[in-house]
Parts: structure tokens; sequence; C-alpha cells
């Protein structure tokens, strides 16, 4: 099963977000972005990136780190594959992401995903771990 | 609540609004400091971030904020209207070759790259001149400046302000449609209602026409992240509590806000740049496809207007005249006959309105109304508005070829990528038609003509 599914909003696009612990929570968001974004199996993890972002609340680090995320594809044009948080405080996070840069001849980009909202964003403890709901702009 | 907030619609179209968290969106924004007279939304308001699509908010210069969410991610998306001596008759056997030609030579879709790649002085030059920019290097002619909002360039523009990751995204974008809700349509002249107006604008039946919809790409969303980014840690800084972190703000006396609408003048900019070379290659890809010269096929801009900005601009509020930034969000200028910005062959007529419906059925040229300048601060609608979301449109468009769906209609459609044709099925979007007699009704703006689609490109 996958750790997001998709909520109505009428213009945009909502997530909601699981993981068992904060660090697998915050993963899943980066993976949900490229599951989204474009067909992972094509997708090879032949480079690592390093991530490192601040935020002033879990909201905040969210968004931020989410920021960092859709820039690698919007900013840099590279596919995220698999990604691994190191380490999280409720102030700063660390991260290591494998992917490739993206080739129209091999890859496919299936939605465009422009920018990542603080409207109604939430990151809170859940029955089963963590949870997070957060709505993009597309 | 500051100010009251007004919701300009109809009972039908009224229903629908209240089942998303839009009518919230306009209570939030009436709290923002220095918000004068109303919080106010068109008839075509849905669900945001921030501020609702649909949004019109006015602040006090003193004592007022600008607020990049209330802006918009794609700062200046807007569109525009070109006639042309084309009538039905002449292109109804070419349609596909039309629309052909059009997808071939117009870069669309996911972060479609375009023919140009600038240098970073050479884009630099794009974010201070805007359409200038794009006329200087063979886009068009001069005579089009004219027929935009601010002549296709806004002042103040310092590519200071603009981030390295910015210039980096709007590098090779300049000149591409995108995806999502941005296309290109081919429409013909359908109905005239102002006869007089009309023929000013040089807008008659039969006519061929094509409306371009799109904005500052990947540069105008930077922006936007970043002063977000950046003001949502000024407003704890300032004190000013926000009931929606999405409308991070700033004075916009301060530096930062100051720095904002430099940083905004710039992505307007690029959008103008941006709108006057996909008409440029439009006008090339028809007379490809028809086999004719730019003479015969005699390509006339009507009107390029902005969706998504915030403008300071005058305004008599309670008798008194103020200096205001008005944000328009997913919302249109419409400035009434007379009105001082407005260059001399618009001064009888008003400013031109363009609004286009949803996918293949077809849009509006309005004009601006006084009563526009006393109720909505020169505002009115931008489009039908959405009414489903993106998840539900594909929903209710699973196993139906939308793209036939659309030519029994008479709309030959081509897509760049697979998902968008769904999501932006006509049922996804309010009636365009109800939509417009509310701005019309309320004397916001005037109808002039209705065109509808025959050839539509989309992102």
């Amino acid at each position: 099963m996958k750790p997001y599914t998709n909520f109505n909003h009428t213009a945009d696009l909502g997530l909601a977000i699981t993981g068992a612990s904060e660090e697998k929570l915050f993963a899943n968001a980066a993976f949900a972005v490229f599951d989204i974004l474009t067909d992972l199996g094509r997708v090879e993890p032949r480079e690592t990136r390093r991530i490192l972002v601040e935020g002033d609340s879990r909201e905040d680090l969210l968004i931020n780190f989410l920021r960092e995320i859709l820039y690698l594809y919007n900013g840099e044009r590279w596919l995220l594959k698999e990604i691994r948080v190191i380490k999280i405080d409720q102030k700063a996070l660390e991260a290591e992401a494998r992917g490739e840069p993206f080739d129209e001849h091999k890859h496919e980009i299936c939605k465009e995903i422009k920018a990542v909202t603080y409207h109604q964003a939430e990151v809170r403890k859940s029955p089963d771990g963590w949870a997070a709901r957060v709505i993009f702009d597309v | 609540m500051r100010v009251p907030g007004i919701i300009y619609a109809s009972d039908k179209l009224m229903k629908a609004m209240g089942k998303d968290e839009s009518p919230k969106q306009v209570a939030n924004v009436a709290q923002l400091p220095g918000i004068v007279k109303h919080s106010l939304a068109m008839p075509d308001m849905h669900w945001g971030y921030g501020f609702p699509i649909g949004g019109v908010a006015a602040f006090d210069i003193d004592g007022g904020i600008v607020s990049p969410g209330g802006v918009g991610y794609d700062i200046n998306c807007g569109c525009r209207l070109a006639v042309t001596s084309l009538r039905r008759d002449e292109i109804r056997p070419q349609m596909a070759k039309i629309v052909n030609a059009l997808f071939q030579h117009v870069p669309s879709g996911v972060g479609s790259r375009g023919a140009l790649k600038l240098s970073r002085s050479e884009e630099k030059r794009v974010l201070v001149e805007g359409a200038r920019w794009a006329v200087k290097n063979g886009y068009g002619s001069r005579g089009d400046l004219e027929s935009m909002e601010d002549g296709g360039c806004l002042p103040g523009a310092d590519p200071e302000a603009v981030s390295e990751r910015a210039l980096e995204r709007g590098k090779d974008q300049v000149g591409t449609l995108g995806s999502g809700n941005h296309f290109l349509e081919v429409e013909i002249v359908e109905e005239i209602f102002d006869r007089d107006v009309a023929s000013v604008l040089g807008i008659e039946v039969g006519q061929v026409a094509v409306m371009i919809h799109s904005g500052s790409r990947g540069l105008g969303h930077q922006v936007c992240d970043d002063y977000l980014a950046k003001l949502v840690k000024h407003v704890d800084k300032i004190g000013i509590k926000l009931p929606d972190r999405q409308l991070a703000c700033a004075y916009i006396q301060s530096p930062e806000g100051q720095q904002y609408l430099t940083a905004m003048a710039c992505a307007a900019n690029y959008a103008w740049a941006n709108r006057q070379m996909l008409m440029h290659w439009t006008g090339e890809a028809l007379e490809k496809a028809l086999g004719m010269g730019p003479r015969e096929l005699g390509m006339r801009l009507v009107y390029d207007v902005c969706h998504n900005i915030a403008k300071i601009e005058e305004h008599i509020v309670d008798g008194k005249k103020m200096t205001l930034c008005v944000h328009r969000k997913g919302a249109t200028r419409a400035f009434p006959p007379g009105h001082p910005a407005l260059p001399q062959k618009f001064r009888k007529t008003g400013q031109p309105v363009l609004i286009p419906g949803d996918m293949g059925t077809g849009s509006y040229v309005l004009v601006g109304t006084e009563k526009s300048m006393e109720m909505t601060f020169g505002s009115t609608c931008h489009g039908a508005g959405r009414v489903l979301s993106r998840a539900a449109a594909i929903k209710a468009s699973k196993g139906r070829s939308i793209r036939r769906e659309m030519e029994d209609r008479g709309v030959l459609v081509m897509s760049a990528a697979k998902g968008t044709l769904a999501e932006e099925i006509p049922e996804a979007y309010k009636d365009i038609d109800e939509v417009v007699n509310v701005v019309h009704g309320a004397g916001l703006s005037r109808k002039v003509a209705r065109l509808r689609a025959v050839g539509c490109i989309k992102g």
C-alpha cells in the first residue's frame, strides 16, 4: 500500500501522508512527490544528493524540505528514486536522496507539481505513528 | 474581520461555492492589516490557498500589506486575444492541419523548454523590459504594446530582487505555454452584444481569433515561493497574526514589501514577454498551415490581461482619493471609459476584459465600467472557475475519450500530457455564461462578444 493518499482540493493537489516514524513520514512525503511526478520504475539510483533544511516548526520543516525536493526536478531536472532521512529534530533535517538526471528518452513526466503551500499544512502524531497533510500547487 | 466580505454570485453559483473553503478564505483576507472597504470575491471564486481564487482585496499604501500569496504562484498568469483576417469557412476544412501545426510549433506541456535559451544578462533584460524586449527581438510589433495592461511592462522591476534559483528556472522557459490549465485556442466570434465597442476593438461575427492563456512559468513560481519563505518568518518578527500562513505578507512601504513588489514586477514582465512570443509563434504556425504570409493572415492583438497581480492604483474610497495596492488573485482589471491608465484607443470603450471558459467552450470579451471602480476597485472575474477537483475530474472522465467528445462538439484538441484532458473536462468548471452574466448583471463589466472554440492545444 502506498504511504499517501490524495484528498480533494478544488484547484490543486492535496496529499495525506503517513509514516511509522517522523523520519519515515518525511521520506514518504518526498517519495509521494516523485511517485506522482514520474514513473519511478524507470528511474535508477545512480547519484546521491544530500539535503539539509531548517524550519521553525514541524510543519515549517516539512514545507522547507518539500521545497528542496521539488527543486530537484523543477530547478535541476533531477529525479529522485529513493530517500533516507538521516537525522531529524523539530528544527532541522538531514537526508540523502538517490536518483539520476532527467533524460527525456528514458523518463516520463506524468504530472507537474509546481510548488508546496502552507495552506492547512499539518504534521501530527497518529495512532500508527505520524501523519501529515499538504496542499501542492499543480 | 476588519472589513466585511462580499461575494458576487448567482443562487446557482453560490450553492457550489458554499461547498468548499473559499468563503472562509474571503473572511481570512478581511483580517489582513490595512485592507480597505471590502474583501471581495468574483463569481468564479473557488478554493485556493491563502486568498480564494477569484479574490480581490485592496490595501492602503500607508499601513497596508502586500502578500505574495494574494498574487499567487503564477505571477501575471493571464490571457490575450488576437483576431485575424480569416473567416470561419476558410479554416473549417484545414482544422486538423492547423491544430497540428500549432502543437508542433508552439512549445507546450509539462516543464516545456523553449526554442530559446537566455544568457543571464539577456534574461535580466526580459525581466526589466517585458513585452518590449520581445518586440525588440522580432516577436510581434510595437503596436502590440498599446494593447496590453501597462504596455506589457510593469515599472520598477529590478532583477537584483530575483533569486538565482528563479533565474535558473526561467532561462529556457520564455515562449512556452506550460501545463495544467494553460492553453492556446482557435476560436470563432459567434455573437456580438455591443456593436459599437466591438467595431472599435475590430471584432466581427465569423472572424477567426486566437486565445492564449499562460503566465510567468517556473520563474514566477520560484519568486512567489522565495518570498513566501522569507515573509513567513518576517510576519512572526513584526507580530502580524495570520489565520493562514499562506497569507504571509509585509507592509507595502517596508523594505521587504518593496523588494517583493520589485521581484513581482520582474516575473510579471517575464509573463508578458512569454505571451508575446507565444502569439508570434502562433501566427507563424497558422501561416505555415494555411500557406499564407503575415499580411494575408492579418493577426492583430486585441488585448492582454493579467489574472494574478498586485498593482499600485488610485481609487476613490468614501469620497477620498487613496493610493492602494490592489491584489487580484484570479481576477481581472476592468477599468472604465476615460480612465487615465488606458491608451487613447480604449478611452471611449473602456478597457477590454478577456474571460476564457472551460476547454473548448469559448470565451467572452467584455469592457470595464464605472461601476467596477465604485464596487470592486476596477475588477471583474477571470474565467469559469473550477467546480470539480482534479481528482474528481479524472474519476468522472474514466472510460471516456475526452478527445472524441470534444471532437463531437466541434473542437479539435491536442495535449502534451496524458492526464491533462481528463483534469480539464468541461464539467470540472462552472458555466462560463452564468459567471459572465453575474458580472454583467452587477455592472462590473459589460458583454461585448462571445467566441466559440474550434481548436485547442492543452499543455
